[in-house]
Formats: C-alpha cells, sequence, structure tokens
C-alpha cells in the first residue's frame, strides 16, 4: 500500500471509534505533558541559577593576591609555594603577563577605598570601587535606571540604590513617583588622598632605590549617570561598595591605598603594585589552568568554580529525577496504547479478515496499526507539548505571584526550548510506535480463515 | 476438446489439486476436512462444490482462494503451486488472480460502496486518480451507480452481494470464487446474483468456483457439478447445460 493510502486508512480508523482513540490520545498527551512540564520547570531553574551565577561574574573571575600582603599571610596559601617576602609583586608587568594567559579575557586591579562624597554640600563617607566597561554586560546592570559609563574614562558614577536614596533623604523628601531618577545628570564630588610619587633624592642609590610618596586631597566632580538595583559585589565578601567609577577613570586618579604603604616598608624598588587582581575567564571551564598558570607565578588565587561544579551536579540530577517522573506518566501513556490496539483488533478481525482475502499482505496491516499508534503519539505529542507549556505557564505564574507577595523580584523559573518541543512530540511518537509493535504484529498474523469466521 | 470451441477459456487447466489433504486438529482427534482430493477445472469452466455442511467444500475454496494451506498434496492455479508460496506472495495472489464472493459480502460496515470496492486497489498500489473512475464504473456495471456513497447497512443484501461482486472483479482476476453467494439472498435477488455471475463467465471468460448446497440453482447455472462428502469428491459430473455439447464424464 502506498503511504498515503496507509495513512488516510489509519486516519479513518481512528475516527471510527472516536471516543476510544481520543481518550488514548489525551492520555499519551497527560504524560507528554508532565515530562514538558517536568523537564522545563529543571531546565528553567538551571538557567535562573546559571544567570544569576555567570552574569554575577563570580564563575569566570579568578581573584589574585599577592603573597606579600598582609592580609594574606595567615590564610591557607602561605603553607604552598615560594614565602611571602619572595613571592613576585603584584604590579603592572604582573598584571600584563596574567593578561596574556591564554583563555583570559581581561585582568584588573581591583580598586576599592573608603571616601568622601559631597552631594549638594553634605559630606557622605562610603566605599568606592572601579568598575571595568566588561562589567556592563553583568546582570547587576539589568535594571539599571539611567545608563552605564559612556566611556572608561568619562567622570562619570553609578550609584547602589541604597546609596542614592541616601542621598535624596539628606536633601529632599522622598518623592514617590520618580524617587531616585531625580539624581539622574546631577554632580557629586568626590574627596579622595592622590598619591604623587616624589623625585628621587640624591641619597638614593641603585640596590636602595628611593620609595617615597607625597599624599594631597584632591576633589573631582562626578556625574552620576546610573542608579543600579543590586551592589555588583555584593557577593565578593569585601567591603560592599555604594558608588562605582570608570575603571581607567578610577586608575588614573591614584587614589591612596593601605597596600601603598606596605610598598614603601617591605619592597625595595618596586613600581607600584595592586592589592588584588580581578582575572576574567572566557569560560568557567578555563578557571582551573588560568588559576594553575597564576598559581605557578607565585600568586594567590581564589574562585568559586567548587562551587558551580556541585551546582551542575545537582541540576544534572534533577534533570534525571524530573525526567523519570514525567516518563512514568508516559509509560502509563503507553500502556494505553497497547490495550487501545488490541482492542482495536479484536474489534476489527472480520475487518482484517476481509482485508486479507482481497490482498492485503502483513505488512499493509502492520503498518495501517502501526500508523494509527503513530498518530496518537504524534496528535498526543503535539497536544502534550502545548498542555505542558500550559502548565509551566501556570506554575510560572504560580510563583512569581507568590515571589511578589514576599517582595522578590519575578524570576522565569520556566524554559521551554525548542529542541524540547520536537524531541517530546518525536519521544511520544517513539513511545507509540514501540507500543504498537506487538498489536500491529498480531494483526498482521492473524489467520483470515479464523478472522472471517468471526462475526 | 468442444469448451473450447465454446469460446470460453482455452481449455487449459485453470486449478488442479492433486493428493489435496487439509485436516483439523480438534483437541486429540484429527479431521480430515479435505482427504486426498485430486481434480482439474478448466480455464473459463463454471463448477459448482456441492456437499453437506461439513463436507469439505468451504475448506477446498479456501485452499484454492489462497486463504487456507494444505496439510499436504499441492493445489496449482494458473501454473502456481500455492502451497510453495510465501506469506507475501500468496497475499498478492489474492489480490491479482482470484476474486472472492461471500456468503455474508464481508463489505467493510464503515466503508462506503466506492470505498469498499477501492479497497484493493490501494492494495495494488494504484494510483489515487486512476482509481476512482474504475470503481464507478465497476460499481456501475453491476447497477449500484445511484448507490457510490452509501454504506453497506443502508443497502438491500442483494445490493451488498452485487457491490461485493464490484470488489471481486476491481483487479480482473482469472479466477472468481463464490461461497454461497446466494445463501443470505431471497430467490429473486438470488436469481440476479447468478445472473451477474453467469455473464462474468460468459462474456469475461472467468474460471468460476461456486460453492452451493442449492443443486437446482446449480443445475440452472453452472456447467459441472463436483459432489464432496467427507473431504473427498464423491461425484463429479456435467449438467443438462453443457451435456448438450460437452459428452458426460469428459470433465473428470
Amino acid at each position: 500500500m502506498k503511504a498515503y493510502d496507509v495513512a488516510e486508512l489509519a486516519l479513518r480508523n481512528l475516527r471510527e471509534s472516536v471516543l476510544r482513540n481520543s481518550l488514548t490520545t489525551v492520555g499519551i498527551s497527560v504524560g507528554v505533558a508532565s515530562l514538558v512540564a517536568m523537564l522545563s520547570l529543571g531546565i528553567g531553574l538551571q538557567q535562573l541559577a546559571n544567570r544569576r551565577l555567570a552574569k554575577s561574574g563570580l564563575f569566570d573571575t579568578v581573584r589574585v593576591t599577592s603573597r606579600r600582603d598582609l592580609r594574606n599571610l595567615s590564610r591557607e596559601g602561605g603553607e604552598n609555594g615560594p614565602d611571602a617576602a619572595e613571592s613576585p609583586p603584584l604590579d603592572e608587568s604582573a598584571r600584563q603577563r596574567i593578561a596574556q594567559l591564554s583563555n583570559v579575557d581581561e585582568a584588573y586591579p581591583e580598586m576599592r577605598f573608603v571616601t568622601e562624597l559631597r552631594f549638594e554640600d553634605k559630606p557622605h563617607l562610603t566605599v568606592v570601587a572601579a568598575l571595568p566597561s566588561s562589567a556592563r554586560a553583568t546582570d547587576a546592570f539589568e535594571g539599571i535606571e539611567g545608563r552605564f559609563f559612556s566611556s572608561d574614562t568619562a567622570p562619570e558614577a553609578i550609584l547602589e540604590r541604597s546609596f542614592a536614596q541616601r542621598l535624596l533623604g539628606t536633601s529632599q523628601p522622598a518623592n514617590a513617583s520618580s524617587p531616585v531618577t531625580a539624581l539622574l545628570g546631577k554632580q557629586l564630588t568626590m574627596r579622595y588622598g592622590e598619591r604623587t610619587q616624589l623625585p628621587s633624592t640624591s641619597a638614593g642609590s641603585a640596590n636602595q632605590p628611593d620609595m617615597a610618596y607625597s599624599v594631597s586631597a584632591r576633589y573631582e566632580n562626578l556625574t552620576i549617570v546610573g542608579i543600579c538595583d543590586l551592589d555588583p559585589d555584593s557577593m565578593r565578601g569585601q567591603s560592599r561598595a555604594r558608588v562605582f567609577l570608570p575603571l581607567k577613570l578610577t586608575e588614573g586618579l591614584h587614589v591612596m591605598d593601605p597596600s601603598n604603604l606596605r610598598d614603601t616598608t617591605n619592597v625595595p624598588g618596586a613600581s607600584p603594585t595592586y592589592s588584588a587582581l580581578e582575572v576574567r575567564v572566557g569560560s568557567p571551564q578555563h578557571i582551573p589552568a588560568v588559576e594553575a598558570a597564576i598559581k605557578q607565578m607565585g600568586f594567590d588565587t581564589f574562585s568559586l568554580l567548587d562551587a558551580t561544579k556541585n551546582l551542575r551536579q545537582f541540576f544534572a540530577v534533577l534533570d534525571l529525577f524530573l525526567g523519570i517522573f514525567g516518563s512514568l506518566a508516559l509509560t502509563v501513556a503507553s500502556l494505553g496504547i497497547i490495550n487501545t490496539l488490541v482492542m482495536a483488533i479484536l474489534e476489527r478481525r472480520r475487518e482484517i479478515g476481509i482485508m486479507k482475502a482481497i490482498g492485503a499482505t502483513d505488512q499493509d496491516v502492520r503498518g495501517l496499526f502501526f500508523a494509527e499508534a503513530g498518530a496518537m503519539g504524534g496528535f498526543g505529542g503535539a497536544l502534550g507539548v502545548a498542555l505542558g507549556w500550559a502548565m509551566g505557564h501556570a506554575i510560572n505564574g504560580g510563583t512569581n505571584l507568590y515571589l511578589k507577595r514576599q517582595h522578590f523580584p519575578p524570576a522565569q523559573i520556566w524554559f521551554v526550548p525548542w529542541w524540547l518541543i520536537t524531541s517530546a512530540i518525536l519521544f511520544a511518537i517513539i513511545v507509540s510506535l514501540v507500543s504498537g509493535l506487538y498489536p500491529a504484529r498480531r494483526a498482521a498474523r492473524l489467520d483470515p480463515v479464523e478472522a472471517l469466521r468471526y462475526e | 476438446m468442444t469448451a473450447a470451441g465454446e469460446g470460453k477459456g482455452n481449455g487449459s487447466i485453470a486449478v488442479r489439486t492433486d493428493n489435496l489433504c487439509r485436516h483439523f486438529r480438534m483437541g486429540e482427534s484429527l479431521i480430515p476436512a479435505v482427504d486426498r482430493l485430486s481434480l482439474e477445472i478448466r480455464a473459463g469452466e463454471f463448477v459448482a462444490l456441492l456437499g453437506a455442511s461439513g463436507s469439505g467444500k468451504s475448506t477446498l475454496l479456501n485452499l484454492i482462494a489462497g486463504l487456507d494451506r494444505p496439510t499436504s498434496g499441492s493445489v496449482v492455479v494458473e501454473g502456481r503451486d500455492l502451497a510453495r508460496l510465501g506469506r507475501d506472495d500468496l497475499a498478492k495472489y489474492r489480490l491479482r488472480t482470484v476474486g472472492m464472493v461471500f456468503q455474508s459480502f464481508h463489505l467493510i460496515p464503515s466503508m462506503t460502496l466506492l470505498e469498499n470496492v477501492e479497497l484493493p486497489l490501494r492494495f495494488a498500489e494504484v494510483d489515487r486518480a486512476e482509481r476512482r473512475p474504475v470503481c464507478e464504473k465497476a460499481l456501475e456495471r453491476v447497477g449500484l451507480s445511484a448507490r457510490l456513497h452509501h454504506r453497506p447497512s443502508e443497502l438491500s443484501g442483494g445490493e451488498q452481494q452485487r457491490a461485493a461482486l464490484a470488489r471481486a472483479l476491481i483487479n480482473q482476476p482469472q479466477l472468481l470464487l463464490a461461497d454461497e453467494p446466494t445463501g443470505n439472498l431471497d430467490s429473486q435477488t438470488g436469481a440476479e446474483i447468478m445472473n451477474l455471475l453467469e455473464e462474468c463467465n460468459q462474456s469475461l471468460g472467468m474460471t468460476l468456483i461456486m460453492v452451493t448446497h442449492e443443486r437446482s440453482l446449480a443445475e440452472r447455472y453452472t456447467e459441472r457439478l463436483i459432489f464432496l462428502a467427507d473431504g473427498r469428491l464423491v461425484d463429479d459430473r456435467s449438467t443438462a447445460r453443457t451435456s448438450a455439447s460437452l459428452a458426460p464424464g469428459e470433465a473428470r
């Protein structure tokens, strides 16, 4: 029989006992729906976690510190590797060497200092941190009001929302309709200590070079360009920064840093050093290699990669479990298909006999039952995907309603990728065909004389 | 042979059985439904198989139709030994070489007459576009052109049997087998069916084997009577229709 004849006859047979076949199809669709719902929940949660973590910059970043740093002396890194005094300084040349390692996107100094900011002549003491332009991509700036820095050297500032409210709280009563956006474009004056290297005195010699700074108070006028919801550094375990400046601008200011003081005491003749470097790596999987390479140079490193490894493992197991639960329903549905088709054989015994008597081959009869099973699987799969999608939306909506009540930002915990839609339908068809295997074989093997006798 | 002279076939052997046996196992005992039966039917003959119920006439017809397989012996139709054909070849044989009409019509109830008649063409993989005119013509020939889109349940027995005949003839078989074709019909409509069968035999030159228990009917329409009892051939004779032109006893 030609394929379209098989399809046509199969469809008309399905229509003949429409109630039973639709119930079976609904059974399949419930199975597929639960599979889709479970898996897309798993995928959605995983994506949510990945998005939050990867974009926070924690998992593609290695923090590099020098062993010379007094703060690090008591830490675990001090036990192996070179002695603190012999480890290389974390200076500009070290930064460049690290930046040239393979898979390293950028290496920038961590700059963070406590300073005073003046807004409308009122002083505010807070932590200021420098941000590289790559920080634009992190999700801390997804809900930004205003904009990101126009350039890496622009005299601009982004405020953390609570700090912005603090500025407003003292300057004007909180305005309900436009609370913090009123600050955008306004000026802020930062007072800081600039470090200037003093010219070499004649007393200095080749093996005892001078290391002398002068520190003077400076003012920098900054334009407020953006207000962000989250502190992008909130998970870095350091003092939380409230105000962010462009990296290059900050570097150019030569703000006095406590570590500069140490340079004068224990490093003979070194160029200025950084207290810490942030090294951004293309993808989390390159972190171990980069970390090892930096350790080889004699620095201490810190990353949160192990945390993601556990997280990924957790989601793999979660997906597996959700998939198994989903498949369970589909297994039950496949029993429904077998049952329906076996019933159809009994009911259509005479019809099969007639078809064989007038020249249908075993293959024709088998194909017919196969096509019926496949069609139920295809319809059930498509219906199931739609149902699963709707279920997922309901779950997502419910969750967000709950989150909203708990005053959390809404989250997309639900994601149905295209591959899931197509593979769910394909899977339903395959399961149905496998279920149809036995009934189709049985129908094809019917003895026509026996079948015709059956009334 | 005079049969050839009548223009009904060339006198070659259409069906030959040789020591044909078909035994059914019923618990411990073996029932010989067809027992060491040998006969020949020439092309173009119209033969009636007669006998009491249980005499094996339907079993013999099923064996010739390729619906059943012999326990031993052979059935050779148009030069092919059916016992040696595989399942698929046997299906092809049923599709192309034989047409079959049954006592209870055996139309598929969910299909219209047109669809029922179309079914063998689907199995024969005839293109969709070619099928319809052929089917309409076939139903027209049996006088059902007004009933194309009716389902079997909406029709009388005679109409159903005529549709079944149209279906049996759709692939132009050389051999037409009829199992009690008038058994479920009154004598009036039975006669109509018999006239149609006779026409197939006379004008299309088809070999026709009919199982019946109505001897009068057989004598009126067929040219040869084969009597079976307990699976064996007990008598084989020509009817009055042929006795004029065919010497009695010539048909073996």
